[in-house]
């Protein structure tokens, strides 16, 4: 898995609540059956015309190189399990998405792909959004994002942190416990 | 101490390795779900890492999201993309590598993922089922615990049968009183995710209770449990109850020692002291027939109000979008078109409310309705009581089951700027279309509005004939 530790980069806001994982790639993307090339698809709909022709919209005159940070409004990523989302979020050039909530699939499956999800508070987000392009430091292993002055604390799963930290893979661990699993399963009877 | 939810109690019967500071609860799956659409990158994990799948005969494959629901012609299906036949190629080959029982094209226990659990057997009470799928929640009906995962967890579960997962916080909707005779449960899921707002249930578990629940059908519970996501709940759970129990017997997938298994599944509902984390009453006589005006779930309003006024549960932006006036009555917004199906309402009673409305009225000029069933067994019930010809001579299409127009992702859409009024989950910008309008409604509300070419509940529509 891949490893997250600290990022330092400017951000890109995004001032929506509520960005559901249909926005973030439309359900006719996920005819795929890999994980790889779902950059294109990210934010589609804002990004293209039904002409199929490009926005003005400000994704599209964002620096994908150098704006790493996508600073979003409350309640990011609700809706759909589909963990393309993330995986189209990463391929289009985002390592961490900062806002003040998120959904709970989407906030499982980003901490999976070495994508950040950062909750920070309202004041804390509020700031971000009135300075967009701002250089932000995100650090997993002292569990701050920082910018200018500010600094504050953001909480993230310990296992999660764990496995971004050291790059380690989940399922590895999981696969340890299979004698426990299967303890489990003749405790419980055949489980069919 | 006080005693213990039906969660709780679900909870405690799955858990392989208690949650510590370091490492969330190791939980054992009891049904996992699988689908075209979120399966292949798992599978192909397991193939990279040479893992098999541990128990299949835990899991169940289905075929719902990529498939077109008009029949095949020529022994041929019209796929929207070459990809989406690929994909469904794929899971079927998947399911054969690792002695996986896949409900195939042709297979007459096929049907939407959240429909043939249920119809099969295989959802208990107590149990814990995940798919990659967030309406997972549906099977919370039974007094399972039941919800969505991502992909990479879809490996998870295909190599060890078990999931990470931190202990969830309770939410208990209480329904007090019993809900009028026009309101069903999909407009009592509406005025819930309205008073949670979309993410009022983020990080909790909710259990629904009181008596216009226990007064539903199994059908009516699974609708309620289905939406329980779109207040950002990962799952929502019923008691199992005489009707639970109703309902699964005679089914193929149930314990062979059925009666012992009802005992205990009885045994799991919330005890009188148990203590919830938050909890909220919803006074179910004063509900009305719910639709959404905006583009979340949870913008919605009872059908014969006003469309509100920009405020802080919905921005202008919204209205901008489905193109509605703040103040205008609902009743005056045109339709064009109006879907009925779904894993939310694609069910035989789904069907029978909308075909009750249907039956001896026509779909307006100008407006096309589908009818999708949600399963194979949904489909032969319903033309064994001749409800296809009630939709067909309406003026409505009826077709092949599938997921349809719930996401669009077969063909089955609508065009820019249409409004539709469907009985699905969803009205996020886009998810029937690209620039699509959708209103949710229960299935009778969507059946008024295609008699009366505008936004109507049952009521409306019946006023008129008398
Ligand atoms: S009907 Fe809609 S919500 Fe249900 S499984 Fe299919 S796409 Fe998902």
């Amino acid at each position: 898995m891949e490893a997250f530790r600290t990022l330092t980069s400017r951000t890109f806001v995004l001032p929506q609540s509520n960005i559901d994982t249909d926005q973030i790639i439309p359900a006719r993307f996920l005819t795929t059956t890999g994980r790889e090339g779902l950059g294109k698809y990210c934010f589609h709909d804002w990004r293209y015309g039904q002409d199929g022709e490009k926005t003005d919209h400000p994704l599209n005159h964002s620096d994908r190189e150098a704006e790493r940070i996508l600073v979003a409004g409350d309640n990011f990523g609700c809706g759909s399990s589909r963990e393309h989302a993330p995986w189209a979020l990463k391929a289009f050039g985002f390592d961490a998405v900062v806002s003040t909530s998120f959904g709970d699939i989407f906030r499982s499956n980003a901490l999976k792909n070495g994508l950040l999800p950062v909750q920070v508070s309202p004041e804390t987000l509020t700031l971000l959004m009135e300075q967009p392009a701002t250089e932000v430091t995100i650090d997993l292993e002292d569990n701050e994002i920082r910018f200018g002055n500010h600094v504050e604390r953001f909480e993230t799963e310990a296992f999660a942190r764990l496995c971004l930290l050291e790059g380690k893979d989940p399922l590895g661990v999981l696969l340890d416990a299979l004698p426990e699993i299967e303890a489990f399963e003749q405790r419980a009877g055949s489980m069919s | 101490m006080s005693g213990k939810t039906l969660f709780d109690k679900v909870w405690e019967r799955n858990v392989v390795a208690e949650e510590r500071e370091d490492r969330p609860a190791i939980l054992h799956v009891g049904l996992h779900l699988i689908h075209e659409v979120t399966s292949p990158q798992a599978f192909a994990t397991l193939a990279e890492r040479k893992l098999k799948v541990r128990r299949p005969d835990l899991t169940l494959g289905t075929i719902d999201h990529s498939v077109p629901t008009l029949p095949a012609k020529e022994g041929r299906l019209a796929y929207t993309t070459k990809a989406a036949e690929e994909q469904v190629a794929r899971l079927r080959w998947n399911c054969q590598e690792h002695g996986i029982e896949l409900l195939d094209l042709g297979d007459p226990r096929r049907g939407i993922v959240h429909m043939v659990g249920p119809e099969l057997g295989r959802t208990h009470p107590g149990m814990v089922v995940v798919c990659g799928d967030s309406h997972t929640s549906t099977h919370g009906a039974f007094g399972a615990l039941a919800f969505g995962i991502g992909t990479t967890e879809v490996g998870h579960v295909l190599a060890t049968q078990c999931l990470f997962q931190r202990k969830p916080k309770t939410l208990r909707v209480q329904f007090e009183g019993e809900v009028p005779a026009d309101v069903t449960a999909k407009d009592m899921a509406l005025a819930v995710i309205a008073e949670l707002g979309m993410d009022g249930g983020t990080g909790h578990v909710i259990e629904y209770a009181g008596p216009a629940v226990r007064g539903l059908s199994m059908e009516g519970r699974m609708t309620l449990c289905n939406l329980s996501i779109e207040a950002g709940a990962r799952a929502g759970m019923i008691a199992p109850d005489a009707v639970t129990l109703a309902y699964l017997q005679g089914r193929e997938g149930v314990p062979a020692d059925f009666v012992s298994a009802c005992d205990e599944w009885l045994s799991l509902s919330t005890d009188e002291d148990a203590v919830f984390d938050k909890e909220i009453t919803i006074d179910a006589s004063a509900l009305q027939p719910m639709v959404t005006y905006g583009v979340s779930p949870h913008e919605a309003v009872p059908a014969s109000s006003l469309v509100p006024l920009p405020g802080d549960l919905t921005s202008a932006s919204a209205l901008d979008y489905m193109q509605l006036s703040a103040g205008a009555p609902i009743s005056s917004v045109p339709v064009d078109r109006v879907f009925v199906g779904s894993c939310t309402n694609g069910r035989i009673e789904d069907l029978r409310a909308a075909a009750a409305i249907l039956r001896g009225r026509k779909v307006a000029d100008g407006v096309t309705m589908l009818v999708v069933p949600g399963s194979e067994e949904v489909k032969r019930n319903a033309e064994a009581e001749g409800l296809d010809l009630v939709f067909k001579e309406a003026g409505a299409e009826w077709r092949e089951p599938g997921c349809s127009m719930c996401i669009a992702m077969n063909g089955d859409k609508g065009e820019p700027g249409q409004l539709v009024v469907s009985t699905s989950n969803r009205n996020f910008r886009g998810r029937q279309g690209e620039g699509v309008r959708t209103v949710l409604a229960s299935p009778a509300t969507a059946a008024a509005s295609a008699v009366a070419g505008f936004i109507r509940d049952a009521s409306a529509i019946r006023r008129r004939a008398a």
